[in-house]
């Protein structure tokens, strides 16, 4: 790079959060990720917040057409993307308008000029130019044509007409932040050399773009400073950055690998839980049927029939997709086969909010099915923290021949946040035994399999599949005799039967973790969440400690059922208050549980908990 | 797989007893199967029955094989899971016409058109027999039952038809009068690589008795049912007097042999990749009144899903090797942390 006549002062930041916004079709999303990536490589915590419309191209230049994509990059651990961005950067005057108010004031607005003419600002709602007026003045603006000097740089390549190399216009903006924020350019370029390898002209334009925009930055005398946030202290490790839905697929390929058994998954396409079908779908490898089904029904059926045939089956899906399911998963509570179904949450009821991220099916998870149909409920509380729970899920699935159901959220699933590879050989083996022998003996003397024989200790029943000589055997619906399986109405069976279930789903308490807290053991003050809001919770929490508050904050992976001092924990505490992405469901589980008086703190706007917004909660209680 | 045991139909009876309503046709259709049985030459371990919901949908309890009494409708998607995963089973599909026609009728048809190597047996009584008498998807528009006392207002569906339009590659028709011809029909679609789809004209004598009998009554089905035999031309009647002809607007008529001469009717050709002719021939009856073809309207080779889908295992495994979760985790850009 030249040298030029006034290089900026370089000063040390330990945290930034950018947030990238355009239309839709400026890439905005891949910007945002690869700002991530670079930054992630480098050695920066960071967490991360895509936000994009449910439309796949609403009409040009409108606000509803705004995609989004926040990263919070820091020197030292964090746990949320951040509440309100240092760094807007506005490739239209949509973006400027929609995101605006979410910039902390004094704050920086890097905008794309070449958008701001008479077409755009009128689509965007302006009816004047907010450059040209004082409107901006509380923020540091920076004008760029980031259109036009990408087409100009990319004149002279073959093959790239001006429309095309308008295209490019993101990894212009790339250049211009990755120079801003020192990010490392060969992460990005590395990329662009992968991604494109098929489309040389492409790589050539995206590669003039992006060092056009790093080349910006330092000759165009428009900035004063330039910022670094250094490596963050995390532990000794490998590190990946991982999104939430990359790592539940793992996590239930590790769980296959763990559980030596083959896997089946049945679903259908559902936002935002896609990209679990898309991910298993390239591992075939490891031996996973994936099955595109003909609608949700047929998607948890089918792995129910896998189930029986022992494989270790799935389904995965978001809330409208699991009430499709209901009646399949009561029938695998009924037949007491493995199943695992992956809810990723969205916003709802109906098609509701499809690419935002809610909490609201949490008691649709407890209670959501016909019948008494108790079955495991846990959740994710992080993007990397879904590579643990879905091995949980398989391991408490095959342990209770249980369906169990898996909690993530719209948040976690499309977030992501550097992860430590965990060492594969410390990942517990969850393999379990399919029955090869008759179980009983009658009085003649005559053996026979009898499929509801149960594990004293665990109450989970006989395992026989098909293909085992001598352990024919029938399953079905109807409520069945205890031991042999066969049909029965006998009115104290069925008593029985439904004490069963139950007791064997509660007894589960015994085979997972106390419950987990952090914080002042002393404290008058507990925050109880789960699933993602534990970035938040978890981030007020420290910021309150630091403030000199007293707070403890428990975390609930475990929910159905909830681990067995959770009552305990409750009790010591003289408050406590749950926030929750929801109207308040687990604070009705846990004050119907233990009648505790929790305090519920809700909101449901498609949106994350900032810090910020639990921490006056905090401070409100404690203070 | 065991190697082609020797069984009796003692074998593949369950110790439950069948809890059918007395003089049920359900009854002759499970004798025909428990027969039928040790002539495939098949293990009852290696077999799998799956059904729905619905007086048909008992059946798998009174196999002695394995078997899942599912829930309504889904019996074809659960067995598609089940033959996907275990491809190398005996994997049979049983439901009546509420079950498979209404409520599951999506999957009866995805399960044809993706071809999973599943056998379905279709009890079609033309009413709901659990549920105490409504009418169904295959009964006769008019149909007067207690949801309907003013008379059923839907075309029935022809669930050959329906199959034929599906992409079913086996498509078969029997009734629960023949034993003979249902255990022939019933190996026919066993031995089939795909979907088979056989549907059975069944007697519910409670609540619609003799819906069939005008068609299958011993001293009627000469005159009322039409036989398919693949290579012959297709000729029914008492004294083989009838036929059928395709006709200048493609259709399938039933003529007079005198008047149209042998060499003008059809021969059956189950083979025909193109499904237009087995259409044409399922026409022949807008219900079980006129004169009605059974047997096998089409057997054709198409590749089967639950081959595939084992085959893109191995060809993964090929190109990748067995899974390692050390090295996935280290797919994507990753960085050291001293």
């Amino acid at each position: 790079m030249t040298d030029t006549a006034s290089t900026p002062e370089v000063q040390e930041l330990d945290r930034i959060v950018v947030r990238f916004a355009g239309d839709s079709g400026d890439g905005m999303q891949l910007t945002g990720e690869r700002f991530t990536n670079a930054s992630a490589l480098f050695g920066n915590d960071l967490a991360t917040l895509p936000e994009f419309p449910a439309e796949i191209r609403a009409p040009q230049g409108t606000l509803a057409g705004v995609s989004a994509f926040q990263v919070q990059v820091s020197d030292h651990d964090i746990s949320t993307p951040g509440d309100s961005p240092n760094v807007l950067v506005a490739m239209n005057p949509a973006a400027l308008k929609k995101e605006l108010h979410r910039l902390e004031v004094g704050g920086t607005i890097i905008v794309n000029t070449d958008t701001f003419e008479d077409r755009n600002l009128s689509k965007a709602g302006y009816d004047h130019n907010p450059l040209e007026t004082n409107e901006l003045d509380n923020y540091t603006v920076f004008e760029v044509p980031m259109t036009s000097i990408t087409k100009e740089v990319c004149k002279d390549i073959d093959g790239v007409k001006p429309r095309d190399a308008e295209r490019s216009k993101n990894f212009f903006a790339l250049g211009l932040l990755s120079w801003l924020y020192q990010r490392p350019l060969e992460p990005t370029t590395e990329w662009i050399a992968q991604k494109f390898a098929k489309l040389p002209q492409v790589i050539e334009a995206n590669n003039a773009a992006f060092k056009a925009g790093h080349a910006f930055g330092e000759t165009a005398e428009m900035f004063d400073y330039t910022y670094e946030v250094k490596p963050a202290k995390l532990a000794p490790g490998t590190y990946t950055n991982i999104a939430g839905n990359v790592a539940l697929s793992w996590g239930l390929i590790a769980a296959g690998q763990l559980a030596k058994l083959p896997m089946f998954l049945g679903s259908y396409p559902i936002t935002p839980a896609s990209d679990i079908l898309h991910e298993l779908s390239k591992h075939k490898n490891f031996g996973i049927r994936t099955f595109q089904a003909e609608d949700e029904i047929a998607a948890v059926a089918s792995a129910v029939g896998a189930s029986f045939g022992g494989h270790l089956a799935l389904t995965t899906t978001s809330g409208p997709g699991v009430a499709l399911k209901g009646e399949a998963i009561g029938l695998a509570v009924n037949l007491e086969l493995p199943l695992i179904v992956v809810d990723i949450q969205r916003g709802g009821p109906s098609t509701g909010l499809p690419t935002k991220t809610e909490q609201s099916d949490l008691l649709m998870a407890m209670y959501g099915r016909h019948g008494e149909s108790p079955m495991p409920v846990i959740a994710a509380y992080s993007p990397s923290h879904c590579f643990m729970v879905a091995i949980e899920a398989a391991r408490l699935a095959l342990k209770y021949r249980t369906p169990v159901m898996l909690l993530s959220d719209g948040y976690i699933a499309n977030g992501s946040e550097p992860w430590n590879l965990p060492d594969v050989s410390t990942l517990p083996d969850i393999s379990t035994t399919f029955a090869t022998a008759p179980n009983h003996v009658d009085e003649d003397g005559n053996e026979h399999f009898w499929p509801y024989l149960r594990d004293p200790e665990t109450l989970a029943r006989a395992w026989a599949v098909p293909g085992t000589p001598g352990l024919m055997h029938r399953i079905g619906g109807i409520e069945k005799e205890d031991g042999t399986g066969n049909i029965s109405y006998d009115p104290s069976n069925h008593q029985r039967m439904t004490d069963i279930r139950s007791d064997k789903i509660a007894g589960i308490a015994k085979d997972i973790p106390a419950t987990w807290v952090e914080g002042d053991e002393d404290a008058d003050l507990l925050m109880l969440g789960w699933g993602s809001t534990w970035g938040a919770i978890s981030s007020a929490s420290k910021r309150a400690r630091a403030a000199g508050y007293k707070v403890a904050h428990a975390h609930l992976i475990h929910i159905n059922p909830f681990p067995s001092d959770l009552g305990d924990v409750l009790s010591r505490y003289k408050r406590v208050i749950c926030p929750e992405m929801n109207m308040g469901q687990l604070s009705r589980l846990v004050r119907a549980e233990f009648l505790v008086d929790v305090e519920s703190v809700t909101k449901v706007q498609g949106q994350p908990y900032t810090a910020g917004e639990l921490y006056d909660v905090i401070i409100d209680a404690a203070g | 797989m065991s190697e082609a045991p020797t069984t009796t139909k003692a074998d593949w009876t369950s110790d439950q007893e069948p809890r059918w309503c007395p003089g049920c046709g359900d009854y002759s259709i499970l004798t025909a199967v428990q027969l039928m049985m040790p002539e495939i030459g098949t293990a009852p371990e290696d077999t799998v029955f799956i059904s729905g919901i619905g007086c048909a949908a008992r059946f798998p309890y009174y196999m002695n094989t394995y078997g899942m009494h599912s829930i309504h409708g889904r019996a074809p998607a659960v067995a598609t899971g089940m033959a996907m995963a275990r491809p190398e089973l005996d994997v049979w599909v049983i439901g009546g016409d509420g079950d498979m026609l209404s409520i599951g009728g999506n999957h009866l048809i995805h399960a044809m058109r993706r071809n999973v190597n599943i056998t379905i047996l279709l009890f079609n009584n033309q009413i709901y027999g659990l549920t105490k008498g409504q009418y169904s998807p295959t009964s006769e528009v008019g149909k007067v039952t207690k949801s309907t006392p003013m008379g059923s207002l839907d075309e029935p569906f022809n669930p050959i038809s329906v199959a034929l339009g599906a992409e079913a590659t086996f498509v078969a028709r029997t009734h629960d009068m023949d034993r003979k011809h249902m255990q022939e029909t019933f190996k026919r679609a066993h031995a089939h690589k795909g979907s088979a789809l056989v549907e059975i004209f069944q007697n519910c004598n409670v609540f619609n008795d003799g819906a069939f009998a005008q068609i299958t009554k011993k001293d009627k089905r000469d005159e009322m049912l039409i036989p398919l035999v693949h290579g012959e031309p297709i000729r029914f009647g008492v004294d083989n007097e009838m036929g059928v002809i395709s006709n200048a607007e493609g259709s399938a008529e039933i003529v007079k042999v005198a008047d149209v001469g042998e060499s003008a009717l059809l021969v059956h050709d189950e083979t025909r990749s193109d499904p237009s002719m087995a259409f044409a021939i399922s026409r022949l009856a807008s219900g079980p009144y006129q004169p009605t073809p059974v047997g096998v309207f089409r057997s054709v080779r198409r590749p089967e899903y639950a081959a595939n889908a084992t085959q893109q295992l191995a060809v993964a495994q090929d190109q990748k090797g067995p899974g390692d979760i050390h090295a996935l985790l280290r797919s994507q850009p990753t960085w050291e942390v001293g």
